[in-house]
């Protein structure tokens, strides 16, 4: 990496109550990348996203956005400064209608450039611009996923963190989501999610993190990752079960689903 | 049809504002089988998850458990009657330990091994040692057993849901729907929950009714798909044959390139 990168997180701790889900964490993301982090239940991931975003106290160690130090720093302010969050769920305000959730995103930018914030985004979503008054409640899981995303775009940031995108979704929403997701960092904004679909997420990932147990256990490319025998016997589970295992490993076998699952290129 | 179903659904009808989010949904679940309920986000099924386990009361239709009408029962009497759920989004007594949760899941429950019995205080003493022995394994099971001790509450996300599994085995009930159980749950443990799954259907003889997006899982476990589509069910069969129905791939699968 040639300059500071655009995140880095050193050594964080954190945890809840007397219990320590991070024991020294670290992760450096650079300009322009897609980064997934993977690993057991109860690993620390969401603690991990939580913690970064200021949701969570950090305990030990350091957070720098940008090449600043954002440790602690109110997450309101780290939203205006181009960092947010999509946490996996309660993630709209579902009495609200999808205008009223964009609009909600866009008080974090000044207030001459609200109205061109949704208006890029309506371009992205076009299925948001058609149901403005729909009530965020009424969406599918899927839909649900797209607004949430979407608000968090409204914020206009260089960094998104999402914890588990593709939970609950159907195989085509996933798809949508996903494909959505590569658009995004298209823009040049930067990724970094949570994912247990972690074949899925890998496959359009520049670099992976599997954390285990609060700790760093495997970093490489996302590629690198999918291939390591140990990470996928210990993470990524046989070819055949596992979320969208079927993206790369079993799309050879004849038990592979119909169609497959082929990986967004 | 489906004099032998153990659970059937007949003419499920349910709208909230307008919407018809469950339009006359109907299909039966065979005894010691696994049948999954697929369809796009919004087709209904977590809806008619609710109005069969007595969570939500339908507008229209009929839900025989073993025969017998249920729809109008509460939730609490239906499991009495066989019928356990789990959640998406799951749920546990925060407060309490990951232990006890399982424990306690067992204790309400008046199953066959309990009925008529009197219980004499040594008698009681054995039954909640082998409770908590059982409880203990099925921890294992969904690798909790290094948190058995820690309050529910501090568990993740994805702990939770595995805890919740957990505890509708506890209860042994004649049939288990699950709502989205690899949902969330790391790739390796989903083989191993499936696996256990399979072991219940043919060792003990469970039915489980789930709704689930993993296709590798739904195509691996169930003995029938049922799909549906704004609300209705669109398709039935195995999964041999639900891979080779159009509409399916049209309303669901999406046809890849």
């Amino acid at each position: 990496m040639t300059a500071a990168p655009l995140l880095e997180v050193e050594g964080l701790e954190a945890g809840y109550g007397e219990a320590l889900v991070l024991h020294g964490v670290s992760l450096r993301v650079g300009a322009g990348e897609v980064v997934s982090i993977i690993g057991p239940n109860g690993a620390g991931k969401s603690t991990f996203l939580k913690t970064v975003y200021g949701i969570l106290p950090a305990r030990a160690g350091s957070v720098r956005f940008r090449d600043e130090d954002v440790t602690g720093i109110r997450t309101d302010r780290l939203t205006r400064r181009g960092l947010n969050f999509v946490p996996q769920t309660d993630n709209v305000f579902p009495t609200l209608t999808i205008a009223e959730n964009l609009q909600i995103g866009s008080l974090a930018v000044p207030r001459g450039d609200r109205r061109a914030a949704i208006e890029r985004i309506h371009d992205l979503f076009p299925l948001l611009h058609e149901r403005p008054r729909q009530r965020a409640g009424t969406l599918s899981g899927g839909q649900r996923k797209l607004l949430a995303l979407a608000r968090a775009l409204v914020t206009g940031p260089d960094l998104l963190l999402l914890d588990e995108p593709s939970a609950g979704l159907s195989p085509q929403a996933m798809d949508q989501v996903f494909e959505k997701l590569v658009e995004v960092n298209g823009l040049g904004i930067v990724i970094v999610m949570v994912e247990q679909n972690a074949r899925r997420a890998l496959a359009i990932s520049d670099r992976g993190l599997v954390l285990d147990l609060g700790r760093n256990a495997h970093e490489g490319s996302g590629q690198n990752l999918l291939h390591d025998p140990k990470v996928v016997e210990l993470y990524l589970g046989g070819a055949s079960v596992g979320g969208a295992s079927a993206t790369t490993a079993s799309s050879s076998t004849s038990t592979s689903t119909p169609g497959g699952m082929k990986p967004p290129t | 049809m489906s004099a032998g179903a153990i659970l059937e659904v007949r003419g499920v009808v349910r709208s909230f504002g307008g919407v018809r989010a469950v339009d006359g949904a109907s299909f039966a679940v065979a005894p010691n089988s696994i049948t999954s309920l697929i369809g796009p986000n919004g087709a209904g099924k977590s809806t008619l998850f609710n109005i069969i386990s007595g969570f939500l009361r339908g507008e229209a239709g009929v839900v025989l458990l073993m025969g017998r009408e249920i729809q109008h029962l509460a939730p609490h009497r239906i499991v009495g009657a066989g019928l356990v759920r789990t959640f998406q989004t799951a749920r546990a007594l925060s407060r309490l330990s990951v232990l006890d949760n399982v424990v306690l899941a067992a204790a309400g429950h008046p199953g066959e091994r309990l009925s008529g019995v009197l219980l004499r205080r040594r008698a009681a003493r054995e039954c909640e040692r082998d409770a908590r022995e059982r409880a203990s394994e099925l921890l294992r099971l969904v690798r909790l057993d290094r948190h058995a001790g820690d309050l529910a509450g501090t568990l993740s996300g994805g702990q939770r849901k595995l805890l919740d599994f957990a505890r509708a085995l506890m209860a042994e009930p004649r049939i288990l729907l699950l709502d989205e159980p690899m949902a969330g749950v790391s790739p390796p443990l989903r083989a191993q929950l499936l696996e256990h799954i399979l072991h219940q259907r043919d060792e003990l003889g469970m039915t489980f009714l789930l709704v689930e997006h993993d296709l590798d899982v739904v195509m691996r476990a169930s003995d029938r798909i049922v799909v549906m589509s704004a609300g209705a069910v669109i398709a039935e069969g195995t999964p041999g044959e639900i891979r080779g129905d159009q509409r399916v791939v049209d309303a669901y699968l999406g046809s890849r390139p």
